[in-house]
């Protein structure tokens, strides 16, 4: 049985009357290749902010690695060992590719706030920064403006960041949205190198890319879990199709 | 205790005056989420307008009023239209700048124009003179300027919480995209708004040229203070002006009279605390 | 080159780093009558530099930098009048440390709010500090300030002369020097760069672990010692020191300085006193409503076209020649 990295009790929130969390009790081990996927509004974005600390919930808590950081700031949480991708790029967009995956790299290392040394000698971050620009091909854009890149590019500088905190655990919400199809292995190519101890949770809408990465799936509706299981059981279930997949099947 | 009454009167009207210039800077601040550090500059045009039509022109006192609304509210709709719209999505740095620029150029105008001497308020005989309320005998002047801001208070709530256009004005306040999605024309809502809002400021100018004075270099002179006012009552909230006015108004006066050395320290030093303590205003609603 | 490469060499000293330096001692040859001018144009330039570290680097929007010019100039002056201590390099040190302690406890505090809020903070500590200015007679001189102050000569050698300049001129060059290699070398490593991500992107600081409000108020505090200094050269070099180191019109002039010559680029600051100084000692005593309604256009027009100041203007001209992109 393996480590339990990510775990939440009971965790609720709400905004005024909207409940947009209920009781949701959910766990990502090491090593889980997990995938989370739901109608459009069903709080899937939702969990993933409260999970990181970017929304406190209502009730519940949230656990990393066995400690509650539920009253944990997000920068906090990210030191912890937890890291994520939004939905809608969050980038440094004056700032070129590779000064932008440094920046994670240098706070990853500690030397986010080192005042003497010039950023350009700190050869470790930028070694760093160059294997992960190189691992999701990115090196021929390395130098350009975030601003200059088509979005699909930037949609990997925004994994290359995410990777390059070496999180524990690594939520990536709609990785794939904006990535040509030609480019989708890119990503899978680059979650397969990640060490297998770590847990690995994606938000995703393409079923072909969950089914091919997901070791286990959970279906989020209106705020709640609705099912959760292996790839096989959710693609048989029966409520789950009628719900979301069966119209994601048919097409 | 007459006096006391008499200070309070003296404070309430100086509030009242802060009150009409400001209402409007918060509600566009809210609505737009412009800083607009020329909207002194606004107050000033309008008192300069109303009191040389007084002056010059003979023109009577509520009609001068009614002149020197219209003829800001028209530059504000020029204005507006040709630059402020420009820079609504504008970083804070460059409304502080444009703005910082405009009330330059309005300042310098007025120099140039009229000169820079402060300019005397000759009051229709109507207004001169004191009231006797019964408990105290106070300056007509004064005392209208309280009836006509308590006027404007109600006016304006009623405006906002019972009118259509008011409900548009609150629901772009708290969530423009979503009142935009709704169907309202939030580019027009602006332009209306940022009009009347400095139309206002334009009476303000001309009724309280007598309490704050009136010379070209008032807008910087009451810009930290029309802000702070803002601040502290919450952006967008008519009733939050209106007390956070109130409040200055009446410490300054009554300050002024008792503590003249630390009076204007207090009042800053007050309003970093408050801030600190609720940086959306005393009437705010905080951010999500 | 590659981006690395790029990178790794950003920091280095390109060869016309040194002509304004190169400059600054032609001037002292050049022009012996005019070195009082030029000793505020180098007093200008430390105080935007300092901004430039809040504002085009960190991001943070204040109108009250000012605050800390005017903390350092009245301690300066209130050590000189008040305990006989005049001795300029020691004066400097306490002003940086005076300056930064306020910029530290208000930072400290300010920093928590954001945006219109954080904005009228600024204004309020400004003003506040204005007034007990104004209200502390005794110490500081209250409206008329501290007119004829004394200082030591310079290492004991070189006298404040207040006719020709000549040491002071020197010696505010040498501290610009200084206080220019520190900013540079804080720019260029990874704090300056975390700072620059606090202003691109606060969210994405947060979410990879970044403590963003301890490195706003370093900066903040670092960036009020320098205005300290910058306001001790102020009141020492002048002799004197009264309210108009503090308030809205200093801090609104360093602000337009900066912004005329360009934020977030370490020249900008150069670039801004030098062209605003030069025009506002020409123009502005001989027409001064003409120079306020220019002024004033000219800052409409930035505020809308050309928001990056001369130096961003520059750069704008050189992409369209085809050159290669900006450092």
């Amino acid at each position: 049985m393996s480590a339990t990295l990510l775990e939440t009790k009971g965790l609720c929130k709400s905004f005024g009357a909207l409940q947009v969390a209920r009781e949701i009790s959910f766990r990502l081990d090491a090593g889980a290749r997990h995938a989370l996927i739901g109608p459009n509004g069903a709080g899937k974005t939702t969990l993933v902010n409260l999970l990181t600390g970017l929304l406190q919930p209502s009730r519940g808590s949230v656990h990393l690695k066995g400690e509650d950081v539920t009253s944990l700031a997000q920068a906090k949480r990210v030191k912890r060992g937890i890291a994520r991708t939004f939905q809608i790029n969050q980038l440094f967009r004056g700032l070129t590719v590779l000064e932008n995956v440094c920046i994670a790299v240098a706070e990853r290392l500690g030397a986010g706030g080192s005042m003497l040394r010039p950023a350009g000698r700190r050869s470790d971050v930028i070694a760093e920064a160059s294997r992960l620009i190189e691992m999701l091909k990115l090196r021929d854009v390395a130098g350009r403006r975030i601003g200059e890149l088509p979005y699909g590019r930037q949609r990997l500088v925004e994994i290359a960041i995410a990777l390059g905190l070496d999180p524990q655990v690594l939520l990536l919400d709609e990785p794939a949205a904006g990535i040509p199809s030609a480019e989708s292995h890119i990503l899978l190519d680059a979650i397969s190198t990640l060490p297998g101890e770590i847990a690995v949770l994606i938000i995703e809408h393409d079923m072909d890319l969950v089914f091919r990465f997901a070791d286990r799936i959970t279906v989020m509706v209106n705020g709640a879990i609705f099912a959760q299981g292996s790839p096989a059981e959710i693609a048989a279930n029966r409520e789950v199709r009628a719900v979301y997949l069966g119209s994601a099947l048919d097409a | 205790m007459d006096q006391l009454i008499s200070i309070l009167l003296g404070g309430l009207a100086a509030g009242m005056v802060l009150f009409i210039v400001s209402v409007g800077l918060s509600v566009t601040m809210g609505l737009m989420g412009f800083v607009n550090l020329a909207h002194g500059g606004f107050a000033m045009l309008g008192g300069y307008v109303i009191v040389l039509t007084m002056k010059h022109w003979g023109l009577p006192f509520l009609p001068a009023l009614g002149l020197g609304f219209a003829a800001v509210a028209a530059l504000a709709v020029v204005l507006e239209r040709l630059f402020y719209a420009r820079l609504y999505r504008a970083s804070e740095l460059d409304q502080v700048l444009f703005t910082i620029g405009l009330v330059f150029v309005m300042i310098a105008s007025i120099t140039l124009a009229v000169g820079p001497e402060t300019q005397t308020v000759v009051l229709p005989d109507w207004l001169r003179g004191q009231t006797d309320l019964g408990f105290v005998k106070y300056r007509s002047y004064s005392l209208a300027i309280i009836v006509a801001g308590s006027a404007l208070v109600v006016g304006l709530w009623l405006g906002f919480e019972r009118t259509r256009f008011g409900a548009r004005i609150r629901a772009a306040v708290d969530n423009r995209r979503m009142a935009e999605s709704l169907g309202t024309d939030v580019g027009r809502l602006f332009t209306l708004t940022f009009a009347f809002g400095s139309g206002l400021a334009a009476i303000g100018g001309g009724l309280g040229a007598e309490i704050l004075g009136l010379d070209p270099q008032y807008p910087l002179r009451y810009l930290v203070y029309f802000l702070i006012v803002v601040a502290v009552g919450g952006l967008g909230r008519v009733t939050g002006v209106f007390f956070a006015a109130l409040l200055i108004g009446v410490l300054d006066f009554v300050l002024k009279i008792y503590f003249p050395k630390g009076g204007t320290l207090f009042i800053y030093a007050l309003t970093l605390v408050l801030l600190l303590w609720r940086p959306q205003g005393l009437f705010g609603r905080r951010a999500s | 080159m590659t981006a690395a490469r790029q990178l790794a060499e950003r920091h280095r000293f390109k060869w016309w780093e040194l002509l304004p330096w190169a400059a600054g001692i032609a001037v002292f040859f050049a022009f012996p009558n005019y070195l009082a001018f030029g000793t505020q144009l180098l007093i200008a330039i430390l105080f935007a530099l300092s901004l430039d570290l809040v504002l085009g680097y960190a991001g943070i929007v204040t109108l009250g930098h000012a605050a800390f010019f005017g903390a350092g100039a009245y301690t300066v002056g209130m050590l000189a009048q008040h305990l006989g201590w005049n001795e300029p390099l020691s004066g400097l040190v306490a002003a940086a440390l005076v300056a930064g302690a306020i910029g530290l406890a208000s930072g400290y505090v300010l920093l928590r709010t954001h945006g219109l809020t954080l904005l009228m903070l600024t204004l309020c500590t400004m003003a506040l500090l204005e007034e007990a200015a104004n209200m502390g007679a005794a110490f500081t001189g209250g409206f008329d300030g501290m007119p004829g102050l004394k200082f030591a000569p310079l290492l004991g050698l070189f006298p404040f002369d207040l006719l020709f300049f000549r040491s002071q001129y020197l010696y505010a060059l040498l501290v610009l020097l200084l206080c220019f290699a520190l900013v540079r070398i804080l720019v260029y490593s990874p704090f300056g760069q975390s700072l620059t991500g606090i202003r691109e992107n606060l969210l994405r600081m947060h979410a990879v672990g970044a403590p963003v409000r301890a490195r706003l108020v370093l900066a903040y505090t670092i960036s009020a010692a320098l205005a300290g200094v910058a306001g001790a050269l102020f009141a020492q070099t002048n002799a004197f020191v009264n309210l108009g180191a503090l308030g809205l019109e200093r801090a609104a002039g360093v602000l337009i300085i900066l912004i005329l010559g360009g934020y977030g680029r370490l020249y900008g600051a150069f670039v801004g006193a030098i062209v605003y100084l030069l025009l506002e000692h020409a123009l502005a005593k001989a027409y001064p409503t003409a120079w306020q309604i220019g002024l004033g256009v000219v800052l409409m027009a930035v505020a809308l076209y050309a928001r990056n100041g001369i130096l961003g203007i520059g750069d704008a001209l050189r992409r369209r020649l085809g050159g290669q992109r900006a450092p």
